[in-house]
């Protein structure tokens, strides 16, 4: 489903080219429940976002699903990231001055559904994240886990090939932590493949798959 | 995301926060208004000379002394402005079939007393035809005659004010007032006029030319008043003026004669220019309200750097982004521009009620100038923002604090 070779990606810091990913050869299965680890500054939430297209490689091959996603427009992406990847953010990234409802609603805004369909289809995968109750409420009414549970409905509502995951639980206590973790853990049950990004051994041997990075080097886990 | 999903995301932005919304479009509703409501007044008082000088009858010409170079500049002549005299007016009248009556007059300001009330004002010396030229009518008594004239009788019209101001309650027919040094009957009240032309009909005293002249000491005439039989004659009128006077004037062309299209033209050409400078300085604010909307925009493009962020991870274009702060701005020059053009409408019909030598008329092109301009300033402050914000990196835009 997702196949990574030798990527690289460096930045521009005024004169100097920092070389943030150093070849970087990775696969993800359909189904996988992978977890990227590796210390802070390795490089890992770069990766991610690289493969979730918000971000391109300097060099190498990435291909989604078969295609090569480097030739493909601005505009071609944006449609990537709205039909294809749905994110969680360790920040939660939930719009304040929204409820719920329609936070998850957003994802739909961009893809040409109807009102009466983008209600089914919100309710639908509000009850799946067992946040029916708290529709109405805006996120600041929210605890963490609750509005984790919401950015995760909300990557979910597009019914997405997969859901990339950058520390989901950073924000989070250890028992809010945990209940995110269950719910990854399901989804991936049923059949979404995840990959998740995080600094922490413990929720790491959660998933089914351990790739580690460091320096912008994979270490572990690689093709 | 089509267009109304769009529009639905803009307005709950900007009801998201009403306060700076509202005081935002406050700047382009004072631009609109100002630009409806001074444009106004400029149509507003180009009408009022208009229906003024139409009042005049528009087969009267004015001859006045001096030659007023259309070209602007000054006359290169060598002789001195002659004046012009009564015996002028009469001549005329004598040399052209085509003039009905050929008015002398003269202006100036007397003092006028009556008992212990005394007051400066106005006194016209006219001839009998004066009244008639200019469509006036008395109360009660009559207007002066060929005979008051011809005879330098001491007698006047008294104006509505001057009446009251004067002799009180007092019935003014044959009573004797004093003007200047000499004492004159009041043979007629005249009809309540109100203001024309800047004088005050009712504020005038009207006494015989011929005794003007002597109140005055003076032969020089403040203009010649000429009723053409009809519109029609007005050239050949005009050609026989200025024959007799250059042959009176010995040879030269001192004098000006003014029809009331000339009058009314140059009016017309000065009333525009002054209609035209207020909206100029009118659309000025309105643009300061546009550099507003701008500025507005780029703090909410900043604020919600995040929020961009985040609607690009979910699939919202560049374009998407555009038209959603495109829309926002535009939305509040529009809504700006409606309630300006409300308010705009609202004071036209109110200034007058309250300000009563104010005239006002509301201009229609004026509302459409002010709207799309309102519009179009929204349109051209809101593409810089709103470029802004498409282009983002929805990576650094998400990691914005």
């Amino acid at each position: 489903m997702i196949y990574l070779r030798d990527i690289r990606k460096s930045y521009l810091l005024g004169e100097v080219s920092l070389e943030v990913l150093k070849g970087i050869d990775f696969d993800v299965n359909v189904g996988d429940f992978v977890s990227i680890m590796g210390p802070s500054g390795s490089g890992k939430s770069t990766l991610l976002n690289i493969i979730g297209c918000l971000d391109r490689q300097t060099s190498g091959t990435y291909q989604f699903e078969g295609t090569d996603v480097l030739r493909k427009t601005d505009n071609e992406l944006a449609e990537f990231r709205n039909k294809k990847f749905g994110f969680v953010f360790q920040t939660f990234n939930l719009l304040p001055r929204f409820s719920a409802f329609k936070n998850v609603e957003l994802p739909l805004l961009y893809s040409y559904m109807s009102v009466t369909e983008r209600k089914i289809r919100v309710s639908e995968i509000l009850e799946k994240t067992g946040m029916s109750h708290r529709a109405r409420h805006n996120p600041s009414e929210l605890s963490g886990g609750e509005q984790q549970r919401v950015a995760i409905a909300r990557a979910l509502v597009m019914n997405p090939s997969m859901i990339l995951a950058d520390e989901p639980t950073g924000n989070l206590d250890s028992h809010s932590g945990a209940e995110i973790i269950n719910i990854f853990k399901e989804l991936n049950k049923e059949g979404v493949t995840i990959i998740l990004v995080t600094h922490e051994m413990a929720i790491a041997q959660e998933t089914r798959k351990i790739m580690t990075i460091r320096d912008g080097v994979c270490t572990n886990g690689c093709y | 995301m089509d267009v109304i999903e769009i529009l639905r995301v803009s307005r709950d932005s900007v009801l998201s926060n009403k306060m700076r919304a509202f005081l935002t479009v406050l700047g382009v509703i004072i631009g609109v208004t100002a630009v409806i409501l001074l444009v106004s007044i400029g149509e507003g008082a180009r009408r009022y000379i208009k229906d003024e000088f139409s009042g005049l009858g528009s087969n009267i010409l004015v001859v006045v002394p001096g030659k007023t170079s259309r070209e602007g500049g000054h006359h290169m002549g060598t002789s001195a402005v002659r004046k012009l005299t009564y015996d002028d007016a009469k001549l005329i009248k004598r040399r052209s079939r085509y003039i009905q009556s050929s008015i002398p007059i003269i202006v100036g300001t007397s003092l006028i007393k009556y008992g212990s009330k005394s007051r400066y004002t106005y006194v016209e010396g006219v001839s009998e035809d004066f009244f008639a030229a200019r469509n006036l009518t008395v109360d009660s008594g009559r207007f002066l005659t060929a005979t008051d004239v011809n005879l330098k009788r001491r007698v006047c019209v008294l104006g509505r004010t001057v009446k009251k101001d004067i002799l009180g309650d007092i019935n003014p027919l044959g009573t004797l007032v004093t003007i200047g040094e000499s004492k004159y009957r009041v043979v007629g009240l005249m009809a309540p006029k109100g203001v024309t032309l800047g004088f005050d009909i009712d504020d005038l005293v009207f006494i015989p030319i011929t005794a003007a002249m002597e109140l005055f000491d003076t032969d020089s005439l403040f203009n010649i008043t000429v009723k053409v039989r009809s519109e029609q004659e007005i050239p050949a009128a005009k050609r026989d003026i200025k024959e007799t006077l250059i042959r009176r004037h010995a040879g030269e062309e001192d004098f000006t004669i003014l029809s009331q299209d000339e009058i009314l033209s140059v009016m017309e050409k000065i009333l525009k220019i002054m209609t035209a400078v207020l909206a100029g300085i009118a659309s000025i604010s309105l643009l300061v309200g546009g550099i507003g909307i701008m500025n507005i925009m780029l703090v909410s493009v900043k604020e919600r750097t995040r929020e961009i962020g985040l609607r690009k991870a979910v699939g919202a274009k560049n374009k998407d982004i555009l038209f959603q702060f495109l829309i926002e701005s535009v939305a509040l020059s529009l809504v700006g521009g409606i309630l300006g053009v409300i308010l705009g409408v609202a004071f036209t019909w109110l200034i007058p009620v309250f300000i009563t030598f104010l005239p006002t008329k509301l201009s229609v092109w004026a509302i459409f100038l002010a709207f799309f301009f309102s519009a179009g300033v929204g349109i051209f402050f809101g593409v810089y923002p709103a470029r802004k914000a498409a282009g983002l990196d929805p990576i650094i835009a998400l990691r914005y604090e």
